[in-house]
């Protein structure tokens, strides 16, 4: 069965709905994958059961000639969205064993299209962490390694499950969630399309709440096409969340047309940063080029306040996660540790159940909001904040999508970056200015470094543009033809 | 900006995060290294620039104000550690 698996999502589709094989065949060979490779630890909880009694749902509905969009495809959920009755950690040990009475409006809107759950994919703790490597489950393995190397490299985070097992082929497609690059970073470092789209179009109800205004959900595909997919299921306005956009969904699969003559490509180069690996130079003029050739204009922009966007962002999000965590009490869910007393009750729950960045942030966030200190640090990052989408907005007169590299770096290797918090958030450096704009963007993979790494080319987009990302993002796809796979080591 | 160890102190508290006296060191050096590297905002003038409030520009949208959800006290209470006839059960706060 491993030919069902190798597929596209969009040939899946093809297939179950031309009857060449059954959602219940797609799901049992999915499933095999997935038990098959548990050394990889990218999935928390298996909902096999689930899973199959979901596709022979699919199988009536593609029996009857009333497949929904997603009839029938498998997919994984990061373990940050609630899926009802199936334990939702968020990659932490002070909610093992919560077990959500409801469902996130995500998910909902993926089953109400016939999705199918495989199960709950792991994750850095809360989602703070850039290699997977702050989750209390341990760190989820890159199945990618340096060419001649049996080193175990970290998959990228905080979405690192999600972007491993889409690279592995255990799942079609995967939910992400991307507060600073948490579905771009991965999905660059694993050879994988990832999609952070306009923060509103996806409802963050019943999503496990990091920082409440950069959080956004996302898709992880192996293909433009299919991130364009899956996202048209995932989107879409939500009572139940107020930051939730009221506009329509387009078909962003109609927007892939092929087609980018006369489309303006911004190249900042704020993005040229120090000490910047020679590959990841050489690949983002590669992408220039191939844009180029497909009749795009580069024209170059600037973008002045780059710099200051993830030192703002260390501010921000540690805020609004000090205060969305302060839930985690001992009292209404999750882990409890004995005190004396309710304070002593909520500060050992709270030091047994968080890691050591959870709690480092918490800090922080504590700090830069408290008495004194909330001019200096939380509204002065929130006013460069402001500069940051200003930058983007006068970029927008001259431009329509802007190309920057993904990452600083490929994958690294586990452990190796894991002592010094500051190295690890400069994974985040090209990502983040979109999460502190609002502004969408999609990673796609680019070419190898030498080693063999896969490495990502992002673009990003004008406010509820997507469907410019998609059609450019299909274009850089065409002309990079990314075939390079891992050598399978992990079943 | 840094921090001493008694503001550690006084921020764990306010964390409501128990930190061993060991931690205390480590932590201080860490959020120091942090709080230095943010220190580069200050450069930035922001003289007469509004703190970004919304990056889409879009209205709060209001809904009725009308009862949409409840009389669910198993499911609010099912993952609690502890509860007693429907109640979060939590050491004595008052004598």
């Amino acid at each position: 069965m491993s030919q069902l698996t190798d597929m596209t999502l969009a040939q899946m589709r093809d297939g179950l709905r031309a009857k060449t094989f059954s959602a219940h065949d797609l799901a049992e060979a999915h499933l095999t994958e997935m038990e098959a490779s548990r050394i990889l630890n990218a999935f928390l909880v298996e909902t096999g059961d689930k899973a199959l009694a979901m596709a022979r749902e699919s199988d009536k509905h593609l029996e009857a000639g009333t497949a929904r969009p997603l009839e029938g495809i498998p997919l994984g959920i990061k373990d940050l969205f609630c899926v009802k009755d199936v334990p939702t950690t968020a990659g932490s040990h002070i909610l093992e064993g919560f077990s959500p009475p409801y469902e996130s409006t995500v998910t909902q809107n993926l089953w109400h299209d016939g999705a199918v759950c495989l199960g709950k994919l792991n994750m850095d703790e809360f989602a703070m962490g850039s290699s997977n490597e702050t989750s209390y489950f341990g760190p989820v393995k890159n199945p990618w390694r340096r060419a001649g190397s049996n080193q175990d490299l970290v998959p990228g985070g905080s979405s690192g499950g999600s972007a491993a097992a889409v690279a592995a082929k255990l799942v079609p497609g995967a939910t992400g969630t991307d507060t600073g690059g948490s579905i771009r970073q991965p999905a660059a470092v694993t050879g994988i399309v990832g999609v952070k789209p306009t923060y509103g179009r996806c409802s963050r109800w019943g999503v496990v709440a990091f920082a409440s205004s950069l959080d956004q959900a996302g898709p992880l595909a192996r293909t433009v096409q299919d991130c364009a997919i899956m996202l048209k299921s995932m989107a879409g306005h939500d009572p139940k969340d107020s930051t939730s956009l009221k506009v329509d969904v387009p078909d962003f699969e109609a927007a892939m047309t092929g087609d980018v003559k006369g489309l303006r490509i911004g190249v900042p180069k704020e993005y040229r940063v120090d000490n910047m690996p020679e590959e990841i130079d050489a690949l983002w003029q590669q992408g220039i080029e191939w844009l180029k050739a497909a009749g795009a204009e580069i024209v170059d922009v600037t973008l002045p306040h780059t710099k200051y966007a993830l030192p703002a962002y260390y501010i921000v999000a540690p805020a609004e996660a000090s205060s969305n965590l302060a839930r985690y009490d001992g009292v209404r869910y999750g882990l409890r540790e004995a005190g004396t007393d309710i304070t002593e009750l909520y500060e050992n729950s709270r030091a047994a159940g968080f890691g050591h960045e959870v709690q480092r942030r918490v800090m922080i966030g504590t700090y830069v909001l408290s008495a004194g200190y909330y001019d200096a640090y939380y509204l002065q990052a929130q006013k460069v904040r402001t500069l940051i989408k200003r930058d983007f907005d006068e970029a927008w007169a001259t431009c329509d999508a802007i190309l920057t590299p993904t990452t600083p770096g490929p994958a690294f290797a586990i452990g190796e970056k894991a002592d010094d918090p500051l190295e690890m958030y400069l994974n985040d450096i090209f990502t983040v200015t979109a999460n502190m704009s609002g502004l969408p963007a999609i990673s796609i993979p680019g070419g190898v470094t030498k080693d063999g790494l896969p490495l990502g080319l992002q673009l990003i987009g004008k406010a509820l543009d997507e469907e410019t990302l998609f059609r450019v993002g299909g274009v850089i796809e065409e002309a990079a033809q990314f075939t390079a796979q891992p050598d399978v080591w992990w079943r | 900006m840094s921090v001493d160890q008694d503001t550690v102190r006084r921020i764990a508290k306010l964390s409501r995060i128990a930190i061993k006296e060991e931690q205390v060191e480590p932590m201080t050096g860490e959020l120091n290294g942090i709080l230095a590297w943010v220190e580069q905002l200050r450069e930035v003038n922001t003289d007469g620039v509004p703190p970004l409030t919304s990056v889409v520009e879009a209205k709060l949208s209001m809904r009725e104000d009308v009862i949409t959800d409840g009389g669910i006290p198993k499911d609010v209470t099912r993952n609690a550690p502890e509860t007693e006839d429907g109640f979060f059960v939590v050491p004595k706060v008052m004598e």
